[in-house]
């Protein structure tokens, strides 16, 4: 019997993975060969999907991009024998773009069966929340606060901190929340590991949940994610009937329920405080801090609200330990991060790297250049409200105080590459139309600010009075930074005027003359 | 043709109770499986969603008699989020990813492309009710823009071509 991967993760849907596995199993059909299809995870090399892999003696040897009239040609030239072939990429763990990587949180990610606890546990699956049963709360959250790990979701605030918070409250009932509403443009790496190691998240929730002496869980999964709700939900029933999460959690006397709840297109519900009001089944508006949710959060009662990736990083930390954790990474930015290159890229998908590495490394080195094959022109680091790059800050490492200083955020780690055909004035006004479409309304600044801020690009664009609108743009900008309640309103000055002050030229270009407009249509 | 109202007359007056439309029997029974609690709406209001096609009008009072919520409670949920709709939609749902990851692979265009091809501005239903296209923000299959999702069917490197291609693959679905 032959073992060959092809991945379940949506991306490698996207592009066929199905149809992909379809063709093995009729082709081997068709030539009586017997061979077992594990639906995998994905390894991260998006470029390369569907990636079909074959466990051969000496190990996995990896095929992509495979389509399925592939699959025939692949059969003669001895897929099953892991031969080589036009797609062929000899051994998967030796490709560059993997090897080169330090997979922490996503160690197990692609490698396994992602529903199968037998295959987690056989690569250190649930060591942590094993260690973890056996240890006091308080010495849980010390080697939390040990590893350095700080918010994966974009704040960057210290979650042993966090925890401390909840830890030291007294309450009949705590929660721990998961913000799995990853509506960030150019990050995928949250879906990649529930879709992938499903388990590994789950563990980390039952640890932080053992630690502060919680008992109810919620995952807040964005409903643009189907396969990850679909996956999540299996996952959950499979845990708690094997009794890692449940009553009386292998016999430990703790208790841990995981519920699962699906967004509805709200951007904002990435919000930790709009993503609370959502789980209790209400409109996503963004509630006032203080209280802060550590002490008054979810139903009102003391609750950790952690990213996916904050919580997948968990497991390892405890089961190693906190010092392993912290000796990766630069300056206060400890640990891994996943990076995500995204957009305009010759090779996307995920590279996890300690902090310290640079942009250029990121999207020259793993990226290859844009796919288009133009120059790279600008690259927005942290979603839609992180800050527009040209290239000449490609060298800032990726540490979070070494991005603030030149005013950008490292954010959830996602990188999305334009080439030099992008219009920056055009991506300004789309930041504004974009926090337009997506503001809560609590607050003015976001609410309005965002309106006047779409109309005022427009006049720039069309040449009305270019210097004083731009000058009400700054002003504008300020306005939000400083007096808007969230992150939404607060933010979205970052990349306006990240394409302002990096790419003037796109805003001081001469007037569109309407006669030659006009003769043109 | 305008459909004939019924109505009743002051000489004759209708004294049966309204018989429940099969919306609102369904609204009942997800309401029910939910333990017709409060903070289980954004669930309830996916399945009905699911079950219905849309969230029509009138079970807005059945939720919140249901949940012992004010339908006001109820009808800013229902418009709070995107995903919950007011109309019945096409028989597929083409959801177009237009932020900046597809942005930078040229998902304007293909907006373009599917608004022409479908004869459906962005945000509206064809008029023969085949198709709803929508925007939408992030599908997370950034690596691969441009993206769409089509029902729960994601697809990535949408270029007009493929595009072409996977909507007569839904019409051949739809013919068989």
């Amino acid at each position: 019997m032959i073992t060959i991967y092809v991945p379940r993760d949506a991306a490698a849907l996207s592009v066929g993975a199905d149809e992909v596995a379809a063709a093995i199993v009729s082709e081997a059909k068709k030539q009586k060969k017997d061979v077992k299809i594990v639906r995998n995870g994905s390894r991260g090399m998006l470029f390369l999907e569907p990636l079909v892999e074959v466990e051969t003696a000496k190990g996995r040897v990896a095929y992509g991009p495979v389509a399925p009239s592939d699959v025939p040609a692949l059969f003669k030239a001895g897929l099953l024998e892991g031969k080589a072939h036009k797609l062929s990429h000899g051994l998967t763990e030796e490709i560059p773009y993997f090897k080169s990587q330090e997979r922490l949180t996503f160690i197990r990610c692609g490698i396994t069966d992602p529903l199968s606890i037998e295959d987690y546990r056989k690569h250190g699956g649930f060591e942590g929340l094993t260690k973890a049963l056996a240890m006091k709360g308080s010495e849980i959250v010390e080697q939390v606060t040990t590893s350095g790990l700080r918010g994966r979701g974009g704040a960057g605030f210290p979650t042993g901190i966090k925890w401390k918070t909840v830890l030291d409250l007294k309450a009949e009932q705590k929660y721990i929340a998961c913000n799995a509403d990853e509506g960030d443009s150019g990050t995928f790496a949250d879906r990649m590991l529930m879709e992938g190691d499903p388990y590994c998240l789950i563990e980390g929730m039952t640890i932080a949940a053992i630690a502060v002496g919680a008992t109810q869980g919620y995952i807040y999964v964005r409903s643009e994610y189907p396969h990850a709700i679909a996956i999540l939900k299996e996952a959950i029933a499979l845990a708690t009937t094997s009794n890692w999460l449940g009553d009386n959690i292998q016999g430990s006397g703790k208790n841990f329920e995981l519920h699962v709840r699906t967004g509805a297109g709200a951007y904002i519900c990435g919000e930790e405080t709009s993503m609370l009001e959502s789980i209790e089944g209400k409109r996503g508006i963004v509630r006032f801090k203080p209280p802060i949710p550590a002490i008054e959060g979810l139903f009102g009662k003391p609750t950790i609200i952690n990213n996916v990736m904050s919580l997948a990083a968990v497991p390892i930390i405890i089961a190693k330990g906190g010092e392993f954790y912290r000796d990766y990474g630069v300056g206060r930015s400890r640990g891994t991060l996943a990076f995500q290159i995204a957009g305009n890229v010759k090779q996307g998908g995920l590279v996890e790297k300690a902090f310290g590495v640079t942009t250029r490394q990121l999207i020259e080195d793993w990226g290859g250049g844009t796919a288009t094959g133009r120059p790279v022109r600008a690259v927005q680091i942290g979603g839609p409200l992180g800050a527009y790059l040209p290239p000449s800050k490609f060298d800032v490492p990726m540490d979070y105080e070494e991005f603030t200083k030149v005013d950008a955020m490292v954010g959830h780690g996602g990188l999305v590459v334009f080439d030099d055909t992008v219009d920056m004035a055009k991506m300004a006004r789309f930041a504004m139309e974009f926090c337009a479409i997506e503001s809560c309304g609590k607050c003015t600044p976001c609410r309005i600010g965002s309106t006047r801020g779409v109309e005022v690009i427009d006049r720039i664009i069309a040449d009305q009075d270019r210097d004083k609108n731009l000058e009400l743009l700054e002003d504008l900008c300020v306005t939000m930074a400083d007096g808007s309640l969230c992150a939404m309103g607060g933010l979205t000055p970052m990349p306006v005027m990240s394409a302002v002050r990096h790419f003037p030229d796109d805003f001081h270009k001469p007037a569109p003359n309407k006669f030659l407009a006009e003769a043109a249509e | 043709m305008a459909k004939k109202v019924a109505r009743t007359t002051d000489s004759e007056p209708n004294l049966a109770p309204p018989v429940p439309t099969p919306a609102e029997v369904a609204a009942l029974a997800v309401c029910a499986r939910h333990g017709n609690k409060p903070s289980e709406l954004m669930e309830i209001l996916h399945e009905l969603q699911h079950q219905v096609g849309y969230i029509p009008e009138h079970v807005l009072p059945v939720l919140a008699r249901a949940l012992n919520l004010s339908r006001a409670e109820v009808h800013g949920v229902v418009t709070f989020y995107h995903d919950f709709r007011r109309e019945p939609p096409g028989r597929h749902v083409i959801k177009i990813c237009r932020a900046e990851a597809c942005q930078s692979m040229g998902t304007e265009q293909l907006c373009q492309h599917a608004e022409r091809k479908l004869g459906a501005p962005l945000g509206t239903t064809s008029k023969d009710g085949a198709y709803s296209v929508e925007a939408v923000y992030c599908l997370g299959n950034c690596a691969l823009s441009p993206a769409i999702l089509i029902g729960d069917k994601l697809y990535g490197k949408v270029d007009p071509k493929r595009f072409d291609d996977i909507v007569a693959g839904l019409n051949k679905e739809t013919a068989a």
